[in-house]
């Protein structure tokens, strides 16, 4: 009794939380039956026709399903590469910097896009990237190149996706890398350079090797990202012109689900990617708990 | 630097640091100059920059675009709409935070659901009911086109409880057993031990969760069908979408309306600019606690 009553607090600060959470995450997963029904909103949850699963075969015959999965997937695992590429060589970069104040304003210059959102950032986006008046054209210009509108030409989308996307993210993941590096034993590179080794041959053999397990682990983490091109960035940049090569599962969920108001399709490609996803999610966890001694709580 | 390493200092290294220092120049110059561009276009003559004229420096100086901007109703009514919600959602989050991360920092044996909730929240990372029944039961709820609607639905971050959790796990546990044996309840040693302890994590939590606020957009979007309601992102990116023919069905005829009268580039580019503001303010405190925060979340014990 009294053990119960030692735990009883504890209890009550959990309440609230579980009450938001129960109503907000949990209550939305039954919503899932939509998938499998002609749902009408009135009707509710429960009352609607079930269908089985001609939602999913439904989708499956859309003339746009394959091309929405393979831009999915392409422009998410070049994001997942240039996310990891850029962001190790810049804090290799940082690390060879001696000069303090040098490392620290390149620092807080390459972060600030980081902060700020995707409507702000693709607002500069769409301003620079103008073919008849922006910054970036008026360089290819001036070097006696061809404009292109890059945001409406389907063969350069996804590359302006993936390089606005280092450009928004790579602050972030530097940190992380220059803090793994600032942890590797001194020792070692004292000894690289009795056995002669170059700067470079320090970089290549003592950096590299002891920023591997953070370089694993977050490659691993990043494993659930497969399906996850990045809602916010895609739907401030895209057009119907650019669908073709740039439209991904979140945004097409988006336009047939609440623009056309086709909840049971909706939300059957949903789940779809919430399934993929999940299983992804958890084997990028037992991988990083398996090499990396990683664990969530 | 440490001494070790400079050391090994000579001809072939110098032009090593030369590229190294040109690289790295050349990506900050490339992260800064749009940012720069908009800047300078907003402070600019509408006649300059729809010329496409002004580069890296405002032509014909101007506040003009600001004060038009600052005397726009709606986007005044968006800024405190949004200003509200950081204010509400910082106390909310805030709060549900620290109050699921202390009974799940409990040992087992301590708190024996500790196992069960710590799966229940974790698994709403993992799995989620997805855009149109989550909209539906914000809608069942009846939260549409109230500040709760921006809310309610994210009020537990379950990745911020993961990080104070794992931070509490740190503290030494003598020092809540004597207080325990002391007399002190859980309530005293959250409140006395616990948090003041936890100053820099929750400082990072803080700002981190007023950023994320202040910068979402689409459950604006979405949970706001009159526009009047729509926080500052969410209002500025239904400006930007004004070549995007969809959005324009779902337009209002006054909507229309105001996004004849603001396609001027350079309006939008101060909107941008006063929407980043306050990001920009805080960015150094922001930039302090980043590394803190990022070292506390990821490489724990």
């Amino acid at each position: 009794m009294t053990k119960f009553r030692r735990q009883l607090p504890l209890y009550l600060m959990l309440l609230p939380c579980v009450a938001a959470v129960l109503v907000y995450s949990y209550y939305p997963m039954v919503g899932i039956l939509i998938a499998f029904e002609r749902f009408i909103p009135t009707k509710g949850f429960f009352a609607s026709k079930f269908v089985g699963l001609d939602n999913f075969t439904y989708l499956l015959r859309m003339p746009e399903t394959l091309d929405v999965l393979r831009n999915t997937v392409f422009i998410a695992v070049m994001k997942m590469l240039a996310g990891l590429a850029v962001p190790i060589l810049l804090a290799i970069q940082l690390d060879l910097v001696r000069r303090a104040w040098f490392k620290r304003t390149m620092q807080t210059i390459i972060y600030i896009p980081y902060f700020l959102s995707w409507v702000i950032l693709s607002g500069i986006l769409i301003d620079v990237l103008s073919p008849s008046s922006g910054l970036i054209n008026d360089i290819i210009k001036s070097v006696g190149f061809q404009p292109t509108f890059f945001l409406a030409n389907p063969k350069i989308f996804p590359y302006v996706l993936v390089v606005t996307d280092v450009w928004k993210g790579a602050g972030y993941g530097t940190i992380i890398y220059l803090a793994a590096i600032t942890s590797i034993d001194q020792a070692l590179y004292e000894a690289a350079i009795m056995d002669g080794a170059n700067r470079f041959r320090q970089m290549l053999h003592v950096t590299l090797p002891g920023m591997a397990p953070i370089i694993a682990l977050m490659a691993t983490l990043s494993l659930g990202n497969v399906l996850n091109a990045g809602f916010d960035q895609v739907l401030n940049l895209y057009s119907p012109v650019v669908y073709s090569t740039g439209d991904i599962i979140d945004t097409f969920v988006y336009r047939i689900g609440l623009v056309n108001n086709q909840y049971g399709i909706a939300t059957a490609a949903g789940l779809f990617k919430s399934i993929i996803s999940a299983a992804l999610i958890i084997a990028g966890y037992r991988l990083a708990y398996k090499y990396a001694d990683y664990t969530v709580f | 630097m440490n001494k070790i390493r400079k050391k090994s200092l000579n001809a072939g290294s110098q032009v090593f640091n030369f590229i190294n220092y040109t690289l790295l120049i050349c990506f900050a110059v490339v992260c800064l100059l749009p940012i720069i561009n908009v800047l300078s276009v907003s402070f600019s003559s509408s006649a300059k920059a729809t010329a496409g004229l002004v580069k890296l420096w405002p032509l014909d100086f101007t506040w003009a675009s600001y004060q038009y901007a600052l005397t726009n109703p709606q986007f005044i009514v968006s800024f405190l709409i949004s200003l509200k919600r950081v204010g509400l959602g910082l106390v909310i989050n805030m709060a549900f935070t620290v109050l699921a991360a202390y009974p799940l920092s409990q040992s087992a044996k301590d708190f024996r659901g500790r196992m069960f909730f710590a799966w229940f929240f974790f698994f709403t990372t993992l799995f989620g009911g997805g855009l149109i029944p989550t909209y539906l039961v914000v809608r069942n709820t009846h939260l549409l086109n109230t500040v709760w609607a921006l809310i309610l639905p994210g009020a537990v971050p379950v990745f911020n409880v993961i990080v104070l959790l794992n931070f509490f796990r740190q503290l030494p546990k003598e020092l809540s057993e004597s207080a325990f044996i002391d007399g002190a309840g859980h309530g005293i040693i959250l409140t006395r031990i616990y948090l003041p302890l936890s100053i820099p994590s929750l400082a990072t939590l803080i700002l981190f969760t007023a950023v994320g606020h202040w910068n979402s957009w689409f459950d604006g979007l979405i949970y706001m069908s009159d526009y009047r309601n729509y926080p500052l992102q969410t209002y500025l990116q239904s400006l930007q979408v004004q070549t995007n023919s969809e959005s324009l069905i779902h337009a209002t005829t006054e909507q229309l309306k105001q996004l004849t009268r603001i396609s001027d580039r350079t309006l939008k580019d101060a909107q941008i600019f006063i929407a980043a503001l306050p990001i920009l303010a805080i960015y150094p405190f922001l930039q302090r606690y980043f590394m803190k925060g990022l070292v506390l979340g990821s490489v724990k014990g």
